[in-house]
């Protein structure tokens, strides 16, 4: 009985490629899927060091001290009355779910294309839980942060907590936007691969992470450099920490910049996805 | 009743590179777009032309064809893996598909983390796969192993532990690729008792195989494709059979080069019953070989023996004959076609040795391992082991009490 009401239930279609939608529902039904990846690349990337989890701190902790030695002890740059280490932390934080998140994203769709050209399920969860994987480190960089607070005596105001999740979001969508964009490309030329730690290394120049944005004097500029979301992310968190205002021109900008990558990624992703199986 | 798979005039068009890489690069693209012509040589290649057939639930179908015939590519459309360039498939059921067994197993997972891990891509909730994992623990044989992480399994084990989970799927529809094709024979017994369960159960199962028997034994309809498009659609004894005797290479005939020797062997062949030429058979079929020499001498007492060899040459049976026995064609040339009976040399792959001789005296000629031939099994009773190396002959025997 139960067998005869399904076959009325479901019934679908296999067509030719051409189906832009997201399918948001299909996504639902495998939501399992981005928890069960997301999982397995946490296992398997910390089961065969010595240290373990411990890396996911170590890394950003090391950045931090190097950069405080250097830019905030050496170099003096300034850092908006925040004590330097503080100050680099809270943009260090953002930026390695991008630069991690990226990095996993952008090269998943490659390295999973034994089980794509095996397998059906919605493509997107691949590099979405690749960057899940950053996410969950967050987690951790965000705990540390914390700790580095308390230890050189900063305390950090409530407005932080309510500035976090925003600066949050846009670095998720960001990263998001550009992953899954580099994903998709990367089947289709392997060129790209090569070109995201390019990419990483020379947008950490762009994006203050180890200055201040007001830094630059010109609005124009920093519109410029507002079209960067990162930008717009890591002023937020700044922001919250310092009693300054948020400039909220360039703020829309970092938005608005982040939302169009993100829905060009998917568009690109969408459009190549059909062939992803050909091609890998 | 409404069919569970319809397949509508499906094609699929691949773009071949000719230089050989399948993905591009960056530099190729550019160059053709500032040259305006194609700088990568691309040639179309349809996989599929115009298929169409229907499938209703409970069937159970095998897909059959020579390497290139379209088969994997079919069962990718079905799986959604990729998608037709022409024409649709309407769906009414969940779809499973086996392309491999143990995709996305990771070596550095344990067993157990990879029972959930396989179970999720394949499409089964976390609450079903804790539901069923002692029943899949119990089907894999592996429970010692389950805390060890997968790199230090054996093949076997990791096929065992695959399947297990495979087996748990419970789709409408389930499409298996030659995944039994490996495993030992106790193993591989287990996975087609289970494959005749399901297809009881009245799920629908298309299966696709190299190995004949198995999907006559298996399926109640075979379909067989050839060049992308369906050359047969009936039922698998009737389908195997055309499949047999059109789609195999007819060459392998034996023909000397050497005529200096005053006895020599001129050629063989093999035929069928129907005194087609054929290096194929099936098992219930007789195997005729012709056999012509060219004797210009006057010897008299020499003979010709005839052995069948196993694919690593040794030697299985042998019959001697009398020249005496030949048919005269003129010239001296002399023709002589034995016939060996049906259902004794098992399913696998033999050739010949001949020889001219003068018993316990000169040989005149001698060629072995000539006119290879393959037995394929049809539906023996040892079609489930097809593959394995149980023997040469199935004898007609008795259980006596």
């Amino acid at each position: 009985m139960s067998e005869i009401e399904n076959l009325e239930r479901i019934e679908y279609e296999i067509k030719p490629a051409g189906n832009l939608s997201l399918n948001l529902s299909e996504l639902w039904q495998y939501k399992e899927l981005f928890y069960f990846f997301t999982w397995r690349d946490i296992k398997v990337k910390y089961k065969q060091t010595y240290l373990g989890v411990a890396w996911v701190v170590l890394q950003p902790f090391i950045t931090m001290v190097v950069f405080s030695v250097f830019f905030g002890k050496l170099l003096k740059v300034p850092s908006m009355g925040l004590p330097y280490p503080v100050f680099v932390f809270s943009g260090l934080m953002f930026w390695n779910i991008f630069s991690s998140g990226l990095t996993n994203s952008g090269d998943s769709m490659v390295s999973n294309a034994n089980i794509i050209k095996k397998i059906y399920f919605p493509r997107l969860i691949i590099p979405v839980s690749a960057l899940l994987v950053s996410v969950f480190d967050f987690v951790f960089t965000f705990i540390l942060f914390i700790g580095l607070a308390l230890i050189v005596g900063f305390s950090i105001p409530l407005r932080f907590f309510v500035f976090l999740p925003l600066g949050l979001s846009l670095t998720i969508l960001t990263t998001f936007g550009l992953g899954t964009l580099l994903s998709a490309l990367n089947v289709k030329y392997r060129d790209f691969r090569y070109t995201i730690p390019f990419i990483i290394q020379l947008t950490l120049f762009l994006t203050p992470v180890i200055y201040p944005v007001s830094i630059i004097k010109s609005n124009w500029a920093k519109y410029f450099f507002a079209l960067n979301p990162m930008t717009g992310a890591i002023n937020l968190s700044r922001a919250g920490l310092t009693s300054t205002s948020v400039d909220i021109i360039p703020l829309l900008i970092s938005g608005g910049s982040a939302l169009i990558i993100a829905v060009l990624g998917i568009l690109i992703f969408k459009k190549t996805e059909a062939y992803f199986a050909d091609l890998a | 009743m409404k069919p569970i798979l319809e397949v509508k005039n499906i094609s699929k068009k691949y773009r071949i590179n000719k230089e050989g890489a399948g993905y591009l690069s960056l530099r190729d693209t550019i160059t053709d777009l500032f040259t305006g012509k194609k700088t990568s040589k691309k040639e179309d290649f349809w996989a599929l032309k115009d298929l169409s057939f229907d499938i209703y639930p409970g069937d159970s179908i095998g897909i059959i064809g020579r390497n290139g015939a379209g088969k994997s590519t079919l069962l990718k459309i079905l799986s959604k893996i990729t998608s037709p360039t022409e024409g649709k498939i309407i769906s009414r059921g969940r779809i499973s598909s086996l392309l491999e067994v143990g995709t996305g197993f990771h070596p550095e997972l344990t067993g157990r983390e990879n029972i959930f891990l396989n179970g999720s891509i394949l499409g089964l909730k976390k609450s079903e796969i804790v539901k069923q994992i002692d029943s899949i623990i119990d089907f894999s044989g592996v429970e010692k192993f389950l805390e060890t992480q997968l790199k230090h399994y054996s093949s076997g084990m990791q096929l065992r532990l695959a399947f297990a989970v495979a087996a748990h799927l419970e789709p409408e529809i389930l499409i298996i690729d030659e995944v039994l094709a490996v495993g030992d024979a106790e193993f591989q017994k287990k996975c087609i008792g289970k494959m005749g369960e399901i297809s009881k159960s009245g799920r629908t199962i298309l299966f696709v195989s190299h190995q004949l028997g198995i999907v006559s034994q298996l399926c109640k309809r075979a379909i067989l494709l050839n060049n992308g498009a369906l050359v047969q659609d009936n039922t698998p004894a009737s389908v195997i059979d055309f499949y047999i005797n059109n789609h195999q290479s007819k060459e392998d005939q034996y023909i000397s080069e050497n005529s200096s020797k005053e006895i020599y062997i001129r050629s063989a062949r093999t035929l069928n019953e129907k005194n087609e030429q054929t290096n194929s058979f099936v098992f219930d079929q007789k195997i005729l070989i012709e056999i012509i020499i060219k004797n210009s001498s006057v010897a008299r007492g020499v003979k010709l023996s005839c052995t069948i060899q196993s694919k690593t040459g040794e030697y299985l049976t042998t019959l001697i004959e009398d020249l005496e026995k030949f048919e005269n064609l003129g010239e001296d040339i002399y023709k002589i076609k034995i016939e060996y009976p049906a259902k004794i040399i098992a399913p696998n792959s033999y050739a010949f040795r001949i020889a001219l001789f003068f018993p316990h005296g000169k040989v005149y000629d001698l060629v072995e391992m000539i006119c290879p031939i393959k037995i394929q099994d049809n539906g023996s009773n040892m079609a489930l082991f097809e593959g394995v190396d149980y023997g040469n002959f199935i004898l007609d025997y008795k259980v006596v009490n």
